[in-house]
């Protein structure tokens, strides 16, 4: 069977085991919020008009931004709760996730359960009435039960909408069926994309399947079909809940950003521990903005970094160093700043560059970004995600006088295919990127250093500061790994055919560093 | 005036439309203990506010009703109902419940055993004369009769001295109306009940009521024994509503001691 294939499978019992916590979460949530809510909004217009207006609008936001937002928010929260109780909450990660897709359930249940209760025939809460019963008598025993189809409704709708939504999580560090998503579509691995997507799918039919057992039988009075539907539920959420249960203390969480290189380090890093008998959990295809503050917040405990994005977004240091000075510097500024200990340097640098198609660059003679610069009001430039927005790109902009026709974002891998058809001119590349050398691209010199060095760093966490085993583990990466070894390394992943897994690719770099196992 | 009537309405006034029109306008009835009153009247007349008074389903503007003597503006509304038996127009049964949970409603409310809960409802069913097996089925697979029979049983379940009624029978066949009608009447009699009746069949009130009251926009306008109003009323809107019933006994009998021989449906010219 296809290596890929086996992979995935290996890891689909993890991720669907989290999504499936974090989607009975979160729905159990939306439901204990909204059910009251909505039998309130139904005896106060008002209320009623301002908590589905609320809830209408939640809606419009898109799904990943509203995971985004409540990382600051819980950082606030985090802040205070230090300062109130002396424990943090987790600001990455379940907490965010499950808040979110709370919220996000919210509408189809409200509505649906307003609809419900206002539509329940007049005569019958006169009869209510009439019989003697109270007003909570009358909600639990007539109210309630006839609006039951129509919110039961409402709850499947938000149910399937909550697994579908749940992938997203991984982006704030929450592992789910988004692993194989966002983690397939960085480096094209499309069988973990389907197996992701395909995974989602049942669950999400599964859920509503069981849900409509419990709606079909609370309708007809039939206890079966309840009963059936209650146990498809409470089994699986049982049986994903179950190896959570059997592990005592969290063990070392290592993170990654969205890119090839970033998930086979930190793959290396957590299977180094993992030899070394310690319990890991990866937390892969975190923003570079929200994985420094996650590991000073003691969310993860170690990953890699770039010495030139901490010091430009970090420190916002403007100013340029050579790579050795700024690099103490940064040592010095993270501990002293943060607590946050530089390990230190693997060996090779992954630095913003700007490259060009070689023949093209060969053809209008241009080898250093000064001899691009007044060229670029007829060139059009393809970034990543994030360069658009960084210092880097204004320190070059400034430092250059860089203007280009048209500025396009892409993710990595689809501005190197941008590039290679010619739908843009530049690409902002990464030094240490397999595809520079494979796919026959130059990288043009920073000859004013308007840009810092971005030698690959391991940061450590405030709280594992002084952790040996921890140390024990990473320190023979560091120094271990030159650039044209990590070339090879992400090209596995990055390379249009016969992909490695990042298994493999991690495999192959810790062989290549002349790394033993013990 | 010995004792103080069971159900009293004083001067009662209700409008729904902030005073533009009423309801009822200065009403004033009294009902007697072991009484079987009709509230006759075209639609709009207000007989089915009157009703609804007396158990707080709808509150006066103005006036008192008073329910075994005390102001039912003082009482808890839902103590008050559960006192009372009520059959509503038309449904009323929930469809959710089996005609069983229905008719042990009021009694689980009152805080009744389960065993004392189940011995009643048979008993219920065997007095409005359904088979007990129907304690199991949903209201919906019963007929209009039976549904209605069911109403009966869930509204007297906890024993009340008093049943009011709102068009039971309205929406049904005339041989079932007539049927039920004449058993409920039994069993008013039989139970020592004291039943507040409302309908727009004026022909069901004289056959089954001990004193009709008749209705006109929100006023009482006429309160006697169906005999006494029968055999003739000062008040032309009196006579014409009454008129039509003994019209139709008179056609009846004429019929009736015509042998089956054809007669003229209208008087001959001449």
């Amino acid at each position: 069977m296809d290596e890929r294939f086996t992979d995935a499978l290996s890891q689909l019992a993890d991720y669907t085991s989290q999504h499936v916590l974090l989607s009975a979460a979160a729905l159990a949530l939306g439901v204990a919020i909204s059910l009251p809510l909505a039998v309130l909004a139904s005896r106060r217009p008002r209320l009623r008009f301002t908590a589905l207006a609320v809830a209408s609008l939640v809606q419009t936001i898109p799904g990943l931004a509203l995971l985004a937002l409540f990382y600051p928010l819980l950082l606030g929260l985090s802040a205070l709760t230090v300062k109130l109780f002396g424990t943090p909450v987790p600001a990455l990660g379940f907490l965010p996730s499950v808040l979110a897709l709370a919220v996000y359930s919210m509408l189809p249940i409200l509505r649906n359960s307003v609809t419900g209760l206002l539509g329940v025939d007049a005569a019958y809460l006169e009869a209510a009435d009439g019989v003697g019963m109270t007003s909570r008598q009358k909600l639990l025993r007539v109210e309630l039960p006839l609006a039951t189809p129509v919110f039961m409704a409402g709850i499947r709708t938000a149910a399937v909408w909550t697994i579908g939504m749940a992938t997203l999580s991984t982006t704030v560090g929450q592992t789910s069926l988004g692993n194989f998503i966002f983690s397939g579509l960085q480096t094209e691995n499309w069988i973990s994309v389907l197996i992701g997507c395909a995974a989602a799918v049942a669950l999400a039919l599964v859920a509503d399947w069981a849900l409509g057992l419990i709606e079909a039988g609370a309708v007809g009075r039939r206890m079966a079909p309840t009963v059936t539907g209650g146990a498809v539920l409470a089994i699986g959420i049982a049986a994903a809940a179950m190896p959570m249960g059997g592990s005592h203390g969290r063990g070392y969480v290592i993170g990654a950003k969205n890119f090839s290189e970033q998930f086979i380090l930190a793959e290396l890093m957590a299977e180094r521990l993992e030899a070394a008998g310690q319990r890991v959990e990866r937390k892969q295809g975190l923003g570079s903005a929200i994985i420094f503050r996650s590991l000073a917040g003691g969310d993860i405990d170690a990953y890699v970094d770039y010495s030139g994005t901490l010091w430009t977004n970090v420190l916002g240091r403007s100013d340029v160093m050579p790579r050795e000075a700024m690099l103490e510097a940064l040592t010095v500024a993270l501990r002293e700043r943060y607590g946050v200990t530089v390990l230190g340097a693997l060996g090779f640098e992954n630095a913003y560059a700007l490259a060009m198609r070689r023949a093209r660059a060969v053809e209008a003679g241009i080898a250093t970004i000064a001899e691009l610069a007044p060229l670029t009001p007829h060139l059009q430039l393809g970034s990543d995600l994030e360069f658009l927005g960084r210092p880097e790109w204004a320190a070059l902009k400034q430092a250059y006088g860089l203007r280009f026709a048209e500025e396009k974002s892409y993710n990595p891998t689809f501005m190197y295919r941008a590039i290679a058809d010619g739908s843009v001119d530049v690409i902002s590349a990464f030094s240490s990127d397999g595809r520079i050398a494979a796919d026959n691209l130059v990288v043009l010199a920073d000859v004013k250093h308007a840009i810092p060095a971005y030698d690959a760093v391991i940061l450590i966490s405030p709280r594992r500061r002084n952790d040996e085993t921890l140390r024990a583990a990473l320190a023979p990466l560091i120094g271990a790994i030159p650039v044209e070894l990590m070339r090879q390394a992400n090209y596995m992943l990055d390379r249009d055919t016969d992909k490695a897994t990042v298994r493999e690719a991690a495999r192959f770099l810790e062989a290549g560093a002349g790394l033993s196992r013990r | 005036m010995a004792s103080a009537p069971l159900i009293e309405l004083i001067d009662v006034t209700k409008s729904f439309d902030g005073e533009r029109s009423h309801a009822l306008r200065d009403a004033s009835l009294r009902v007697d203990t072991g009484g079987f009153i009709a509230l006759v009247g075209t639609s709009g007349s207000g007989k089915t506010t009157a009703l609804k008074m007396i158990n707080r389903l709808i509150e006066p503007d103005r006036g008192e009703v008073r329910f075994e003597g005390e102001a039912v503006a003082g009482l808890d509304a839902p103590t008050l109902r559960r006192r009372i038996g009520y059959v509503f127009q038309g449904v009323g049964l929930f469809p959710h419940m089996t005609v069983g949970e229905n008719i042990a409603i009021t009694p689980q409310l009152l805080g009744w055993t389960k065993g004392d809960i189940a011995a009643r409802v048979a008993e219920l069913l065997d007095l409005v004369e359904l088979p007990r097996s129907y304690a199991a089925r949903f209201p919906h697979a019963l007929s209009g009769g039976q549904r209605q029979r069911a109403g009966v049983a869930r509204a007297i379940a906890a024993r009340p001295r008093v049943m009011l009624m709102d068009e039971p029978f309205g929406a049904l066949d005339p041989v079932t109306r007539d049927t039920l009608g004449t058993s409920y009447r039994a069993l008013h009699e039989r139970l020592g009940m004291t039943t507040v009746m409302v309908t727009h069949d004026v022909q069901e009130a004289v056959l089954l009521a001990d004193r009709i009251v008749v209705m006109s926009a929100g006023r009482i306008v006429a309160d006697d024994t169906p005999g006494a109003l029968l055999s003739g009323h000062a008040g032309a809107e009196v006579s014409a509503l009454m008129a039509m019933p003994r019209r139709q006994a008179e056609r009846i009998s004429e019929l009736l001691q015509a042998g089956g021989r054809e007669i003229p449906r209208h008087p001959p010219h001449g």
